[in-house]
This record gives C-alpha cells, sequence and structure tokens, in this order.
C-alpha cells in the first residue's frame, strides 16, 4: 500500500528536488490504555514559495506530523514507526541530533498556536530572539540585540526598539504572535510550519497576522505548511490542500479545484457543514457520527461509519490515495464518481 | 414575538482593579459593560458579537444575575431581577438558563451524567418529583441526541461535542424560558459545530426557546440569529436584524469585522475588500474618550474624540448604530454559486 500512496517518491531516497517530503510518515503512541494510530501513512510535500494547508479535525494527526518534521514528538509516548521525512532529498528521521538541530530554525522553524506557552515568560521578548543569533551565529551581545530589533520592526511591532526588553506577558495575543513569527524567521528558515498560527486570535486580529505571513513568505520564498482547521482561512491563503482524517491523508488538491468541486466524502461533509456568513441557511448539513477513536480505527476506510456513500467494499478494503491528475488525489473507492457527477 | 422577556437599560458593569494586598486601594475601574441597552422577545434568538474583551461574557453573568450590575437594569418581564431573593429569585433561575462554553470544564468530572443533569431537580423539586427523575433525565439525554443508556457515565467518557449536548440538556432540564448561550460551539470541530447548532435550532423550535447567543464567530450568528448586537469595549456600537448588521451595516467596527471574516472560498479572494483594522483593541480600563472605536477607525474627526455618539438611528439607515458618520457599505462577499 506504501509503495502505491507515495506520489514523487521512488522509495528510494534519492533526491526528488523537493524541498520537503514527508514519506508514508507513521507514527504510533503508546499509552497505558493501549496503542493509538495516530499517523499511518501520511505524504505530503512543500516546495519553495508555496503554502500547502494541512486541514483537519481536533486527532486527525496534522499537528502530530509537524511535529515529527520538527523533531519535537514527545518520545514516550509518541513513536515514529515508519516511513521518511526528506529534506532536500535526506532523511532527517535517521540523522543525528547534531545534524537535525542544525537543520531546526535555518532549515525549518515551527510557530504555535499558543503563544503564551510557546515563549518563555522568564525572558524577555528581546533576548528570546537575539540567543538564536547569538548561539548559531555566534554574534556578539549587541549586534544579536540589534538583528533582533530589526526582526521585531519586519514583523510590525511598533516601537521595537522598546518592545525589545518586555516580557511575552506585556504583549497582546497579536503581539506576541508576531514576536513568534519574528523568532521562528530570525534564522532565514526555508520552511515554516505555522500550526494553527491564528486559531486564538479575534478576526481583525487574524487577518493581520495572515497578511503579514502571507508577505513574508512572498518576500523570502519561504515554502509554508499551515496547519489549520479553518477552511475560510485555508481559502484566503492555501496553494494546495491536504485534507487529513483518522492519521491519513484523504484528499489532497489545489485549492480551487477542492472547493469547487471535493473528491472525497469527508471533504464534501466538512464544506457542508460550515455555516456560511453570506447564506442564512435552513438546517446545516451534518457529517453524522464521531471521529474514530485512534486505538480502535475501523476496518476498511476509517470514515466509513460516517460516510453517506459507504458500500460494502469500505468496510474491507482501505482505500489508497489514488492520483486523479491535476495533482488531485483522493482516498476513497468512489472518488471517481464523486469528481464526475454534476 | 411582541413581548419583551428580557429588556436591559443602561446596564454597567465595572470591576475595581485594586493594588496592595493589606490595604487594598482601588486605582481603576475595568469597564467591562458600560451602558448596554436591549430587549429579547419571546421566541427570538438575539446574537451578540465583538472580540475578546468587548464584554459580552459579563454581560451573561449579570443576565444570569450571578454579577451584581453596577448600574443599570436587567429587567426580566418588568422584574428588576437584581432586586429579587428568596422564593422569587429561585423562581427567575429556573427560566434563564446558561450553557457555557468550556464543555471540559463546565461539568464535574466525578459526576455521572444522571447525577448532572438530574441536579437542578434537587433545587426545584417542583419540576419533577423524586420519583420520575431518573426518566426525566433519560428523556432529556434522548431530546439531545445522546443514549440514555450512558446515563451513568462520567464527562471524560464522551467527546467535545457530546459534552456540549450534556450542558444543552442540563440547561434544558427545567424547561426555562431564555437560555443564555456563551460561545457554546466556538471549542467544536467543525463538523461537531453543525450539529450542535442545529439541535439548539431543533429546541428552540420545540420549545419556542429565546436565546442570547454570544459568540465571536459570526457566521455561526449570523446562521442562529433573527437580530444581532455588536459589542466593542463594553459599549453596543449596533443592534439590528441579522440582515440589517450583515447587509447594510453602518458602523466602522461592523464593517471591519464583516471584511475580516474569511470566505471559505478561494474565487473570492481577490474580489473581497479587507478593511485593515491598525493595532489591537485598547484596555477597558482606561477607554479612549468619546468614541471608543475613535483610535483605530479610519473615518475618526475631532468630534468622535468629543462626543460619545449615541445608538440610535439616523438618516439613511433603518437601524441603530452609534457612529457619528455611519453610513452603509456593501461588506459581505457573496461566493459564487457552484
Amino acid at each position: 500500500m506504501s509503495e502505491q500512496s507515495a506520489p514523487g517518491a521512488d522509495g528510494s531516497g534519492r533526491p526528488s528536488g523537493r524541498l520537503l517530503e514527508v514519506d508514508d510518515l507513521r507514527v504510533e503512541f503508546r499509552t497505558r490504555d493501549g496503542v493509538a494510530k495516530v499517523i499511518n501513512g501520511v505524504t505530503y510535500h512543500v516546495d519553495a514559495g508555496e503554502t500547502l494547508a494541512v486541514l483537519g479535525e481536533s486527532g486527525s494527526g496534522k499537528s502530530v506530523t509537524a511535529q515529527t518534521i520538527m523533531g519535537i514528538l514527545d518520545t514516550p509516548p509518541g513513536f515514529v514507526t515508519g516511513g521518511q521525512v526528506r529534506f532536500h532529498g535526506k532523511d532527517m528521521l535517521t540523522m543525528s541530533p547534531e545534524q537535525r538541530r542544525r537543520i531546526r530554525g535555518e532549515g525549518i522553524a515551527m510557530i504555535f498556536q499558543d503563544s503564551l506557552s510557546a515563549l518563555n515568560p522568564v525572558f524577555t521578548v528581546g533576548f528570546q530572539i537575539a540567543e538564536q543569533f547569538r548561539v548559531r551565529r555566534g554574534m556578539s551581545r549587541s549586534d544579536a540585540k540589534k538583528r533582533a530589533i530589526e526582526m521585531l520592526d519586519q514583523v510590525k511591532i511598533p516601537n521595537a526598539k522598546g518592545r525589545f526588553s518586555n516580557y511575552p506577558h506585556q504583549f497582546s495575543g497579536g503581539m506576541r504572535q508576531r514576536a513568534m513569527i519574528a523568532m521562528s524567521l530570525a534564522l532565514d528558515p526555508e520552511v515554516l510550519i505555522a500550526d494553527e498560527p491564528t486559531t486564538a486570535l479575534d478576526v481583525t486580529v487574524q487577518a493581520q497576522i495572515m497578511d503579514l505571513l502571507g508577505e513574508l513568505q512572498r518576500e523570502r520564498q519561504m515554502g509554508m505548511i499551515l496547519i489549520t482547521h479553518d477552511l475560510g482561512v485555508v481559502a484566503d491563503v492555501a496553494d494546495r490542500i491536504a485534507v487529513m482524517y483518522a492519521g491519513r491523508i484523504v484528499e489532497e488538491a489545489d485549492v480551487y479545484d477542492l472547493y469547487r468541486k471535493p473528491a472525497h466524502p469527508y471533504t464534501l461533509g466538512l464544506l457542508n457543514s460550515i455555516p456560511r456568513m453570506d447564506e442564512k441557511g435552513q438546517e446545516l448539513r451534518t457529517i453524522k457520527g464521531l471521529p474514530p477513536n485512534l486505538m480502535n480505527i475501523p476496518p476498511g476506510c476509517a470514515f466509513n461509519p460516517r460516510c453517506p456513500m459507504a458500500q460494502p467494499v469500505c468496510r474491507e478494503k482501505v482505500p489508497p490515495l489514488l492520483q486523479l491528475g491535476n495533482g488531485r488525489a483522493s482516498a476513497c473507492h468512489f472518488a471517481e464518481e464523486l469528481v464526475n457527477r454534476d | 414575538m411582541t413581548e419583551n422577556i428580557i429588556e436591559v437599560r443602561d446596564l454597567v458593569k465595572h470591576y475595581p482593579v485594586t493594588r496592595g494586598v493589606v490595604f487594598k486601594k482601588t486605582i481603576g475601574q475595568v469597564k467591562a459593560v458600560d451602558g448596554v441597552s436591549f430587549e429579547l422577545k419571546a421566541g427570538e434568538t438575539l446574537g451578540v458579537v465583538g472580540e475578546s474583551g468587548c464584554g459580552k461574557s459579563t454581560l451573561a453573568r449579570v443576565l444570569m444575575n450571578l454579577e451584581k450590575p453596577t448600574g443599570g437594569q436587567v429587567l426580566y418581564k418588568g422584574q428588576d431581577i437584581s432586586k429579587l431573593s428568596g422564593g422569587a429569585l429561585r423562581r427567575l433561575r429556573r427560566q434563564i438558563q446558561l450553557v457555557m462554553q468550556d464543555p471540559y470544564t463546565s461539568l464535574n468530572p466525578r459526576m455521572t451524567v444522571g447525577d448532572l443533569i438530574g441536579e437542578p431537580f434537587e433545587i426545584h423539586p417542583e419540576v419533577a418529583p423524586r420519583g420520575s427523575r431518573r426518566s426525566k433525565v433519560k428523556e432529556l439525554l434522548d431530546l439531545v441526541g445522546l443514549n440514555p443508556e450512558h446515563i451513568n457515565r462520567y464527562p471524560h467518557q464522551f467527546s467535545g461535542g457530546q459534552r456540549q449536548r450534556i450542558g444543552i440538556a442540563r440547561a434544558l432540564a427545567l424547561r426555562p424560558e431564555v437560555i443564555v448561550c456563551d460561545e457554546p460551539v466556538s471549542a467544536l470541530d467543525v463538523s461537531i459545530q453543525a450539529q450542535v447548532m442545529n439541535l439548539l435550532e431543533k429546541l428552540q423550535a420545540e420549545f419556542g426557546l429565546s436565546y442570547v447567543f454570544i459568540a465571536h464567530d459570526l457566521s455561526v450568528v449570523r446562521h442562529l440569529s433573527d437580530r444581532v448586537a455588536v459589542m466593542y469595549l463594553g459599549k453596543m456600537v449596533e443592534i439590528g436584524t441579522e440582515d440589517e448588521i450583515y447587509e447594510r451595516p453602518t458602523h466602522p467596527y461592523t464593517q471591519a469585522l464583516l471584511s475580516a471574516v474569511p470566505v471559505p472560498d478561494p474565487t473570492v479572494r481577490q474580489s473581497k475588500a479587507i478593511i485593515r483594522l491598525q493595532g489591537d483593541v485598547p484596555s477597558p480600563v482606561s477607554p479612549p474618550s468619546g468614541c471608543r472605536f475613535r483610535t483605530r477607525c479610519w473615518k475618526a474627526q475631532d468630534i468622535c474624540a468629543q462626543e460619545v455618539p449615541l445608538l440610535q438611528i439616523r438618516p439613511g439607515s433603518d437601524h441603530p448604530s452609534a457612529c457619528h458618520f455611519a453610513e452603509k457599505r456593501e461588506i459581505v462577499v457573496t461566493h459564487e454559486v457552484a
């Protein structure tokens, strides 16, 4: 199954010219209550200057994939049981901790949802940014400070010089998120992973932060992986979308294709269940039931108990993520029918 | 539809800011709600939107009589709720119930679902005599779409969406007339959120409930509300029917808020004109003079710093707006129908 579900990868570990590729990644959490299969063969890639949105609900494995890429997966309980994460064609999962550390920050950086707990409360914001220049670039204290102030300025924090010596709690939520962006971009990473960067923010601030991220990405030609559950934000900024469900990619498509004609019933269900501001609808069309327990994923397609299109085959065979052309892929036995319907 | 169930008049709620441990000194006031008036009619849903810190949750707490107002009144069918006590207060509490945001912390983890939903009957035994309680609770579980067999389970055995259903069942137990929903779906995933919203609509139709629906998600509010009130920094800046607010907003803040909502349709990316607000919401301890929105408003003039704009109907508009320069503006981008 792994071979056919891995687009763009030949399994030999040969460089494929991709910036960052996740290839048939498998992660499980070993807990007292049993083994939860959190990632069950995830494959995606991101190139320079491109925004890949990873869309999914809680427990779909979108954040765990990101943590595995960054090498910050909590082990135990989390264990990688298969697959590769290749950066410039080299598998990071087999690298030494020292090699991985060098990639972190300079190669791949990450920003988190909760900026208050991601920043260290006992150091000033400026210190935490400047630290990277001292440790990684060997700069002097004063040079590092100068660079840190430049970074704060770049993320449009007013009065950057004065703000340098503030502590995280003295910043508002939006400002803290800006500071975290400054911190993650300090070493000029090639890939930025943004894990729900605006979920905790108000809409007007969310718009500011998404603008800023887009602007910085264009300037630096970064690849960006945007992890989110918000179908609105995705429609605004993504180039491509990978939809995750129960630890697998169930659909991958260009953003326009995905919203126009989803090729997986789960994606269709998600799109139907968002209340739209421009129409006061009657009843929302919901997805029935609940996401599966990851310790006990249903046989066959994990979505089958909730799927309105489910047939006997869905309970027996796991549908592979098949290419449909045009960069589209769907892991549904009836993907063709979905795409070809009017 | 004409009868006012709840009337709020010039409601003010300030919290003191103190300094010192032994000799507490009040050094300021957090003006959480500062002069808010509206009414809630029988059977309608009033949506209250605004960003964090605008006072919407404080409003909920005062409506529930969990906090005494600093000024102004909340009238339930003409009675001032802060003046009630004893039996009258208990009778009032039966009629107004609350559904809270966080389904994880609002349910006691040591109580079974049966005890959680049945607890209101302990205080109001007239609703359900002792012998009939378990069957009542089972009825309620069934009503909110949970399996009545699960009556002996504990909250941790349920998912977030199911817990929110438990919270709703508990609020419904006493057959109230009004339910105040404080961000009831914001902690839930999209697919689950839709299920809970449908449930709230179904229950309203079935029992003729009135909702005060507080949320920061404008699409959710539009979907459920008949009328919508927009709050900013303790003030109500605009109020009107769902259509008036979303199609013909006249307050600059409402316009900015609506324009910033991401539309789940990539084809409107280019055509969308987003009004970018600068900066953050000012502190409610020392709000700006005059109009509180003026520090972030692109229309601000001298008069905005001097005079507090009243929430009133202005020429060229059909609903009240608290802006000296209120005017219509096309905001909502309709997505293309595929």
